[in-house]
């Protein structure tokens, strides 16, 4: 699969991506989507823009949305999650063979493309706002309404929807992938505030001792989850 | 470029798991000089592994703290010799490790031996089905070493592992409550069964109602304290659920770091270098033996060290790239089916069927140990009559939960929707109560799945990586989809909500997105002729007879089980031809 060629400078992806759009969201301003819950003390994200942000923590909010059974993403930590997953060497590519030719495979090959999770992002973000501000009456993904965000993450995920830098449904898998990760993860990676994703499904976290357990067969596990910092849910 | 050249040793060792630990204890024991080269870095429990920051699923088992850097050095695949390879650029469907300990720090600690059928497959194929029941293009062989000859081997690496379990047939005597299959012992498990999980018990109920033969499955995971002949010490595991990908905290599962470094490392005579990427074994002007291996060290310096014997126990397929670099043995070659360094790479072939229960069910999945269980094997090697079915090979199946961590691990009913609320009250209702099982499969090996040096790409040292050609075929697909029925029929007895049954489809590819299993198999194949293998039945290549390759890489194709335990049974048996005979004469052990 060939690339764009666009280099993936953030002042080039300014003038190309949003530079028509007006510039409305402070950096750590809670936005999100409808329903997004409050957010703990505001983190200030260091790899997403402003728009960017927004964009992430509307759609990650959409992915896992509050409700009755347990917090959304962004009341977890989500957005900060990604954004401090964006200074590992995992999303500068340096934990995979990122060495060309690139070619296009059978899916089953797995990944053939040379961006990087930080290069999904900034194009895929991009992308998505600009889809939506050429096909949505100017608007941001942020600015729609819940129905309509959902609606065009399932046609990134189905790939019913094209983009012309980078495939819909990469950006969508990759960041559906990290939200997941953001919400069950150890709460030192700055996801899974309070250990909520833990507590909804029952998973005990960094407990690691289940000797008295084993054999107590059909009983729900008593006690609540720890994370690695000693934290007690 | 070259620096100063170390002293010339009696022993080089390539790769520091567990054939390379098991190869030095042998040989520093046999009073050798003996250097072991690690591409990767120290590891040992503390600080490595250490409780709490080891309790930590995306940083190991996502992200693969453990795992080969890929952007190192990888391999590509294809599915056809008529296809272009293109490049594994990230973890899937097989995690091989790098680092002192190698894959055995990082694996979960399922033990087996081996049927004694798998063994001979082809021989036993022929002999109860006929001829013509194996199919044209299914190149597999008989290893060429009996149960017989192994066994005191495969005893050895059950004592050096701690190994749990229960023996049904000791010395061809029936004492009962281990698998009623298995070939005969000549003793018991060190240590007794690991405890039954929730699901492992539902499992082996279901199992036995149907009329099979539940047992517990062999782990290297220690069900209580132990000592091995090393003086090495395992704690009893308690059942973290923190096993497959990654370090164990409790010095509870087997690895070379707890087996065997402990002992050996106070031996004067051996030496332990990380950081020490080898890039070839040299031989000599003959091309008959080999003068030792050049390696980059961590400062990056080209360095050469002599030896008289060169042990090549890295991960499988990295054995094969290595002999492959070096010159040593005759290449195959899929046109002409001739030559045998890259012959037979094969795998293993998973399906994985799931049961949802209600919220009163709690099967607690986070509980486990990456080796316990019960397994039914029923339905594995030929413990099952193959002649209506038209396929060769076999499933253990088991349920083995070692624990299920929610980010990797959470599976949901079939056409769940992956996000929003609808996923979210899924995942809310059916993680703690969800059981689940696996078929683990033979794959058989083929005229056209083969590894060879692939011409485009390169790694971080300039040389050329490894190429797999792969992909399934009729006949496993066919064995899986039979083992699978029976193991779906199993959990649909036990009542549940739902239940998901994830098997290969007639026309499936191989697909390297989603994780099957860490054991490759075959490339540098072990046998009786050198005209259809690399090495002999001791592992000493026919070509350079100073050069033994000890590892999964011999084995002519994929077995029902894990390969770890026949691996580690084949390096002991390996080593001790190399004191018994070898070190007496150097030269070839069979001869030519």
């Amino acid at each position: 699969m060939s690339s764009s060629g666009k280099s993936l400078d953030r002042r080039d992806f300014l003038r190309g991506s949003l530079g028509a759009l007006p510039v409305a969201l402070g950096a750590g301003m809670a936005v999100g989507g409808p329903g997004a819950a409050a957010e703990p003390p505001a983190y200030r994200p260091k790899f997403f823009i402003a728009e960017e942000w927004a964009f992430l923590r509307a759609a990650v909010d959409r992915l896992i949305p509050p409700d009755a059974e347990g917090p959304g993403a962004v009341e977890s930590g989500v957005p900060e999650f990604i954004d401090r997953q964006m200074d590992t060497p995992y999303a500068q590519g340096a934990l995979w063979y990122m060495q060309g030719p690139f070619y296009e495979a059978p899916p089953e090959l797995g990944y053939q493309m040379k961006f990087t999770p930080r290069d999904i992002y900034r194009l895929g973000i991009a992308a998505t706002d600009r889809w939506v501000h050429d096909n949505k009456g100017g608007k941001r993904f942020a600015e729609l309404d819940a129905a309509t965000q959902d609606d065009l993450l399932s046609q990134m995920e189905g790939k019913k929807i094209e983009f012309p830098d980078i495939p819909a449904n990469l950006f969508f898998g990759m960041l559906l992938e990290n939200t997941k990760e953001g919400y069950f993860s150890d709460p030192i990676h700055g996801g899974n505030k309070q250990m909520g994703g833990w507590k909804m499904i029952g998973f005990p976290g960094a407990r690691a001792d289940f000797m008295d357990w084993v054999d107590q067969y059909g009983k729900p596990y008593p006690i609540g989850p720890v994370g690695i910092s000693g934290t007690r849910g | 470029m070259a620096a100063a050249t170390p002293k010339p040793v009696d022993a080089v060792i390539v790769g520091f798991g567990w054939a390379g630990s098991i190869l030095a204890m042998e040989l520093t024991e046999a009073g050798l000089n003996v250097v072991a080269l690690e591409r990767g870095q120290n590891r040992d429990t503390y600080p490595d592994f250490a409780y709490p920051k080891v309790i930590d699923e995306l940083t190991y088992a996502v992200r693969g703290k453990l795992f080969q850097n890929l952007s190192r050095e990888t391999v590509t695949i294809r599915h056809a010799p008529s296809d272009r390879a293109v490049p594994y650029r990230q973890f899937g469907a097989f995690n091989p490790g790098d680092g002192v300990g190698g894959a055995g720090a990082h694996w979960s600690g399922v033990h087996f031996r081996i049927t004694p059928d798998e063994l001979r497959l082809r021989s036993h194929y022929e002999e109860r089905y006929g001829k013509g029941f194996i199919p044209d293009g299914m190149t597999v062989q008989d290893h060429g070493v009996t149960y017989d000859e192994l066994e005191p081997f495969f005893d050895k690496a059950e004592k050096v592992f701690g190994t749990s379990g229960k023996a049904n047939n000791i010395n061809g005597t029936i004492v009962g409550g281990g698998n009623h299959f298995e070939g005969p012992r000549s003793d018991e498990y060190p240590l007794p069964p690991l405890k039954n999980v929730y699901s492992a018990e539902l499992f082996a109920k279901a199992s036995a109602n149907l009329g099979y033969h539940p047992y517990p499955l062999p782990a290297a995971n220690a069900s209580g304290p132990y000592t091995n002949p090393y003086g090495a010490q395992m704690g009893p595991c308690n059942f973290c659920g923190y096993c497959g990908g990654f370090g164990c905290y409790m010095y509870s599962k087997a690895s070379p770091n707890v087996n065997i470094l402990p002992a050996l490392r106070l031996k004067p005579n051996f030496e332990l270098r990380a950081n020490s990427h080898v890039l070839k074994v040299n031989l000599d002007g003959t091309g008959k033996r080999a003068t030792g291996v050049t390696f980059v060290d961590a400062q990056g310096r080209e360095i050469e060290q002599q030896a008289d014997l060169v042990i090549l126990s890295a991960f499988q397929f990295h054995n094969v790239r290595l002999m492959l670099l070096s010159g040593i043995g005759k290449p195959y070659d899929v046109a002409s089916g001739e030559g045998t360094v890259g012959k037979n790479f094969a795998y293993q072939n998973m399906g994985t069927v799931k049961a949802f229960f209600g919220p009163d069910v709690h099967t607690n999945p986070f509980i486990g140990t990456g080796g316990g269980g019960q397994a039914i094997d029923d339905f594995n090697a030929d413990n099952f009559d193959h002649g209506p079915l038209g396929f060769v090979g076999g499933s253990p199946c088991w349920v083995n939960q070692s624990g299920v961590k929610p980010i990797a691990g959470l599976a949901l009913p079939e056409g769940t929707p992956k996000w929003g609320a609808t996923w979210k009250k899924a995942a809310k209702d059916y993680y703690a109560h969800t059981l689940s099982a696996d078929a683990h499969g033979s794959n058989m090996s083929y005229r056209d799945c083969f590894l060879d040096l692939d011409p485009t790409y390169r790694d971080i040292h300039g040389q050329p990586l490894l190429r797999m050609t792969f992909d399934w075929k009729e006949n496993d697909i066919k064995m899986t989809r039979y083992v699978v029925g029976k193991l779906t029929e199993i959990l649909k007895s036990m009542n549940p909500k739902e239940v998901s049954v994830s098997v290969k489809k007639f026309g499936d590819h191989f697909d390297v997105r989603n994780y099957q299993t860490t054991h490759l198999v075959g490339g540098a194949i072990m046998g009786a002729d050198p005209r259809t293998s690399a090495v002999n039945k001791f592992l000493q290549s026919w070509d350079v007879p100073n050069v033994f390759v000890i590892g999964s890489s011999a084995f002519p194709q994929g077995t029902g089980y894990n390969p770890t335990g026949m691996m580690a049974a084949l390096a002991y048996f390996s080593a001790h031809a190399i004191r018994t005979d070898y070190l007496k004469s150097p030269g070839p052990l069979v001869p030519v």
